[in-house]
C-alpha cells in the first residue's frame, strides 16, 4: 500500500531531482507520524468504550447533569488505573520488561514471515498452520528424543520445527506457482489440516504425557528448553527474534533474492518480462515465510514459563492465535523488518500488561484486543487518521517549501 | 481543519449527551463515590458503609479461567459463580483472570500469587502442571483445581472432581424409558475424559435400562467399548453452536429423539434443533439445570446432568477462609451430592409410570456399590 502512495506522490517532486531525499525523508516522517497518531487515537476509543462498558462508571455518568464531578473523577480513576496497571505490566519492572520480550518473540518471528510475503505481494493467512506445524514437531523432537546435550538438541528441535513450517508454507507457494491456486484459501485449508492434525496426534499414545489421559503432551527434556537469564522470561527466542529481523532485513535489502521478491511483489507480469523466474520467488517466499511462522511455533514449546521453569506442554491452543495476531504485526510494521520489531514489541507490550490490567484494574483483556484491531485499522486507513486530526495533513504540505530553505 | 474538529467535537457531545440520562445521584450521605474510588484504587481502607462485610475482607480468593473464559456457559462460568456466591455470603474479596490460550497459564497464576491471593482455583486440567509448580513454590498459598486430582506431595493444593458418570446413568435410564424412536444420540465437544464420562454413564444407563425391562433401545454417538463416538471437533469445539447443531442433526436423521450433547455453549446448537423439530425431538443438558441456564429452551430439556463445580469451589474457598484446608480431593458423588439428575420440570408430567420411583432406587443402589459403573474416565 505505501508503494503505491510513494508512486502517487512522487511525480510531483521529480523535477526538483536534489529535493528528492528529503522528499522521502518527509515522507518517512509522515507515515511515522500517522502511526503515531494512530496509536493515539486506539488508546482514547479504548479508553471510551471502558468507561461505557464499565457499569460502575456508567451509572455516574447517568446523573452527569446533577454532579458532573461524579463521573469525570470516575472516569479518570478507570482510565488512569487501567493504562499506568498495564504500563506496569509490560515496563514496570525487570521481570514485567522480559514478560514483554518474551510475549513479542513469537510475534516478531511470525510477523517478519508475514510481512515478506506481504513483499512478494503474497497474503499468508497460514502462518497459524505454519506455526502449530513447528509447534508439533519441535515439541516432539523435545520429548522423544532424550539424553543429547543442550547445544545439540535445541538446534535439532529448531531445525525440524522450522523445516516443517517451511514445507507447510512451501506446499502452497508451490500450489499457487504450479496451479494459480490462490494462497489466500490454501493457507485457510492448510491451518484446519494443521489444526486437526495437532488434535488428533494429541489422542495418540506418543503424544500424550505419561500418567494422563488428557489431550496434553508432555513436558520436553530440558535440553530441549530455550536457555534463559535466571528468574526472568528473557531467552534465547528473543534473541533468535532480533538475528530474524536482521536477515530478513540482510536478505529484501542486500540480495538477489530480496530484489526479486519485491520486484514480483510491485508487479509479477514485469518482473516476468524482466525475466525473473516468478514461480520460483513465490515458491521460495512461501516457503522462508513458513520458516519464519514455524519458528514461532517452536518458540511456543520451548520457552520456559517463570513458575514452572519448563515450557508451555504440547496441547489444543498451544500456539495461541500467533498466525493471525502477526498479520496485524506486520501490518502495522508496514511489512518492514525494524518496523515488524517495532510493531511486535509494542503488541507484546500490550499482551504482558494485559495481565496485570486484568489483575488490577479488573478491566476485560478484551480492550487490549480492541486497541490492538483500532491501531491497525487506522494504520490501514491514514486518510481517515487525516480526516480526524486534519494537522497531520498540514504538516505534509508546509513541509514540502521547508527542506528546500534548509537545503539553500 | 477547524470543521472537522467540530465535527469530532460534536459526535463527542452528542455521545455524552445520550450517556447522560437525567437520573437522580445517590444521597451524599452514603459515601459512595469514596467507597467506588477506594475500591476501583483496589484499596482496603473501607469507608463506614461496609458492616456487614468487614470481617472477611482482608481474605481474598482468586480464579484464574482456562481458554474457555468465564463466560463459556460451562465449567468456568459455572466454577465462577461458585466464586462469586464466596463473594456475596464470605464477604471475602476476589479477583479473577481470564486466559485466552495456553501458554498464558502459567503467567496468569503468578499474577495472582503477586496479587496476594489467599486461595487460588484454577479451572481445568491443562492449567494442572502450572498449579502443580505454583503449590510448591507457594506453601503459605491454598490452591485449588477443577476437574484435576490433588497432587502427590503437595499439602496445599486440592483436586475438584465430580463423577459424572453416575447423574449420567440415571439420564442413560430416563432417555431409554422415554424414548418413542427406540434409539437416543449423545455426542461430545471433544474428546476429553471430563466428556467421555458423561457418555459412558449415559450408555451404561441405557443398557441397564435394556437388560432390567428387555427393551431394545439404540444409543447414537458413543459407545462405551470402543470409547469412540461422535465429536463436533474443529478450532472450537466447545463454541461451535452451528457444529452442535449438524451434529445433532445428523443424529435426529437416523431416528434419535433424546439427544444430550456434552459440549458446554456448543451444545445449544443440539437444543436449537430440538426445537425446531416441533416437539419430536428433546434434549437432555449437562453441566448445569438447563432449564435454568438456557431458559430459552426450557420446553426441550427434559433434564439435565449437573455438576456442582460452584459448590465444590464454594467449598474449598470457604476451608480455605477458616483454616480448614486440606489436599483431600473432593470428589462429587451422588451421595455428597456434588453430581445429581437435575428436576424434570415441565416434563414432570410426561414421564413413565413409576419411572421417579425407580430412579430413587437406583441412585441408592449406585451409592451402595450395587449398580457398578465403569466408565475409565472416573476419578
Amino acid at each position: 500500500m505505501s508503494e503505491a502512495k510513494r508512486v502517487e506522490e512522487a511525480p510531483p517532486k521529480d523535477h526538483k531531482p536534489e529535493t528528492k531525499p528529503k522528499a522521502s525523508y518527509s515522507k518517512w516522517l509522515n507515515s511515522a507520524a500517522v502511526t503515531f497518531w494512530s496509536l493515539v487515537l486506539a488508546f482514547i476509543v479504548g479508553s471510551i468504550v471502558m468507561i461505557i462498558l464499565d457499569p460502575e462508571v456508567g451509572e455516574k455518568w447517568g446523573y452527569f447533569f446533577a454532579r458532573p464531578g461524579d463521573a469525570l473523577g470516575a472516569s479518570w480513576e478507570k482510565i488512569s488505573l487501567t493504562y499506568i496497571s498495564l504500563l506496569q505490566g509490560s515496563f514496570g519492572s525487570w521481570v514485567a520488561f522480559t514478560e514483554t520480550t518474551a510475549q513479542a518473540t513469537p510475534l516478531i518471528l511470525a510477523g517478519l514471515g508475514i510481512a515478506l510475503a506481504f513483499r512478494a505481494g503474497l497474503f499468508n493467512i497460514g502462518g497459524q498452520g505454519q506455526a502449530i506445524m513447528g509447534a508439533i514437531w519441535g515439541a516432539f523432537i523435545g520429548f522423544t528424543v532424550k539424553g543429547l546435550p543442550l547445544f545439540v538438541h535445541l538446534p535439532l528441535v529448531i531445525l525440524v520445527g522450522v523445516a516443517m513450517g517451511t514445507i507447510w508454507g512451501g506446499i502452497v507457494g508451490f500450489l499457487k506457482a504450479k496451479t494459480g491456486a490462490h494462497e489466500v484459501i490454501v493457507t485457510i485449508m492448510m491451518n484446519y489440516l494443521a489444526v486437526y492434525l495437532l488434535q488428533f496426534l494429541l489422542q495418540r499414545p506418543a503424544f500424550m504425557a505419561p500418567g494422563r489421559n488428557d489431550p496434553i503432551g508432555p513436558v520436553v527434556e530440558w535440553s530441549a528448553t530455550m536457555p534463559r537469564l535466571a528468574g526472568s522470561r528473557l531467552h534465547l527466542g528473543f534473541l533468535l527474534a532480533l538475528l530474524a529481523v536482521v536477515l530478513v532485513w540482510w536478505i529484501l535489502e542486500r540480495t538477489t533474492l530480496g530484489l526479486r521478491i519485491q520486484a514480483v511483489g510491485l508487479n509479477p507480469h514485469a518482473a516476468a518480462v524482466a525475466g525473473i523466474n516468478v514461480s520460483r520467488v513465490t515458491i521460495v517466499t512461501m516457503a522462508i515465510s513458513g520458516a519464519l511462522a514455524g519458528m514461532a511455533g517452536v518458540n511456543a514449546v520451548t520457552a520456559p514459563e517463570l513458575i514452572t521453569s519448563f515450557p508451555t506442554q504440547l496441547s489444543v491452543g498451544i500456539v495461541g492465535a500467533i498466525g493471525f495476531d502477526a498479520i496485524t504485526v506486520a501490518l502495522l510494521g508496514r511489512s518492514r523488518p525494524v518496523g515488524v520489531l517495532l510493531a511486535g514489541l509494542l503488541f507484546g507490550a500490550l499482551k504482558a500488561g494485559a495481565r496485570t490490567m486484568q489483575v488490577r484494574a479488573n478491566t476485560p483483556s478484551d480492550l487490549v484486543d480492541l486497541i490492538q484491531a483500532l491501531i491497525v485499522l487506522f494504520v490501514a486507513a491514514p486518510a481517515f487518521v487525516m480526516w480526524v486530526l486534519p494537522f497531520l495533513r498540514q504538516r505534509k504540505t508546509s513541509r514540502t517549501p521547508k527542506p528546500k530553505a534548509v537545503a539553500a | 481543519m477547524k470543521k472537522s474538529l467540530m465535527r469530532v467535537g460534536a459526535l463527542a457531545a452528542a455521545s455524552l449527551l445520550a450517556l447522560s440520562a437525567c437520573a437522580e445521584p445517590p444521597a451524599e450521605n452514603t459515601a459512595a463515590p469514596t467507597n467506588d474510588a477506594s475500591a476501583t484504587a483496589g484499596e482496603s481502607s473501607a469507608p463506614a458503609e461496609t458492616e456487614s462485610e468487614a470481617t472477611n475482607a482482608d481474605f481474598k480468593a482468586c480464579m484464574v479461567s482456562d481458554f474457555g473464559g468465564f463466560d463459556d456457559k460451562s465449567f468456568n462460568e459455572t466454577s465462577y459463580n461458585g466464586l462469586l456466591r464466596a463473594e456475596e455470603e464470605l464477604g471475602i474479596e476476589v479477583n479473577e483472570i481470564e486466559s485466552n490460550a495456553e501458554s498464558e497459564y502459567a503467567g496468569n497464576i503468578q499474577s495472582m500469587i503477586d496479587e496476594g491471593c489467599n486461595i487460588i482455583v484454577t479451572v481445568g486440567f491443562a492449567l494442572a502442571n502450572a498449579t502443580e509448580a505454583a503449590a510448591k513454590q507457594n506453601p503459605d498459598v491454598d490452591f485449588a483445581i477443577v476437574d484435576f486430582n490433588s497432587f502427590e506431595g503437595v499439602d496445599n493444593a486440592k483436586g475438584l472432581l465430580f463423577n459424572a458418570a453416575q447423574p449420567a446413568f440415571l439420564a442413560g435410564y430416563t432417555a431409554a424409558a422415554m424414548t418413542e424412536t427406540g434409539v437416543v444420540g449423545t455426542f461430545g465437544g471433544a474428546k476429553y475424559p471430563t466428556v467421555t464420562i458423561f457418555m459412558d454413564g449415559f450408555d451404561q444407563g441405557v443398557k441397564y435400562h435394556n437388560e432390567t425391562k428387555g427393551t431394545d433401545v439404540q444409543l447414537l454417538g458413543w459407545s462405551e467399548e470402543a470409547q469412540d463416538g461422535q465429536f463436533i471437533g474443529g478450532n472450537d469445539p466447545f463454541g461451535d453452536i452451528p457444529g452442535g447443531k449438524n451434529t445433532a442433526s445428523t443424529l435426529i436423521s437416523q431416528g434419535a429423539d433424546i439427544i444430550m450433547p456434552v459440549a458446554g455453549p456448543a451444545g445449544q446448537g443440539a437444543l436449537q434443533a430440538a426445537q425446531e423439530s416441533g416437539g419430536k425431538v428433546n434434549a437432555i443438558w449437562v453441566d448445569t439445570d438447563g432449564y435454568e441456564s438456557a431458559s430459552e429452551f426450557g420446553s426441550v430439556i427434559i433434564t439435565s446432568v449437573a455438576k456442582g463445580m460452584d459448590v465444590a469451589v464454594f467449598e474449598a474457598i470457604e476451608a480455605s477462609m477458616n483454616d480448614e484446608f486440606t489436599s483431600e480431593e473432593y470428589i462429587g458423588t451422588l451421595e455428597n451430592e456434588g453430581v445429581a439428575l437435575a428436576p424434570f420440570h415441565d416434563f414432570e408430567d410426561d414421564l413413565p409410570e413409576g419411572l421417579t420411583a425407580e430412579l430413587d432406587d437406583l441412585k441408592a443402589k449406585i451409592i451402595s456399590g450395587e449398580i457398578e459403573i465403569t466408565s475409565p474416565s472416573q476419578p
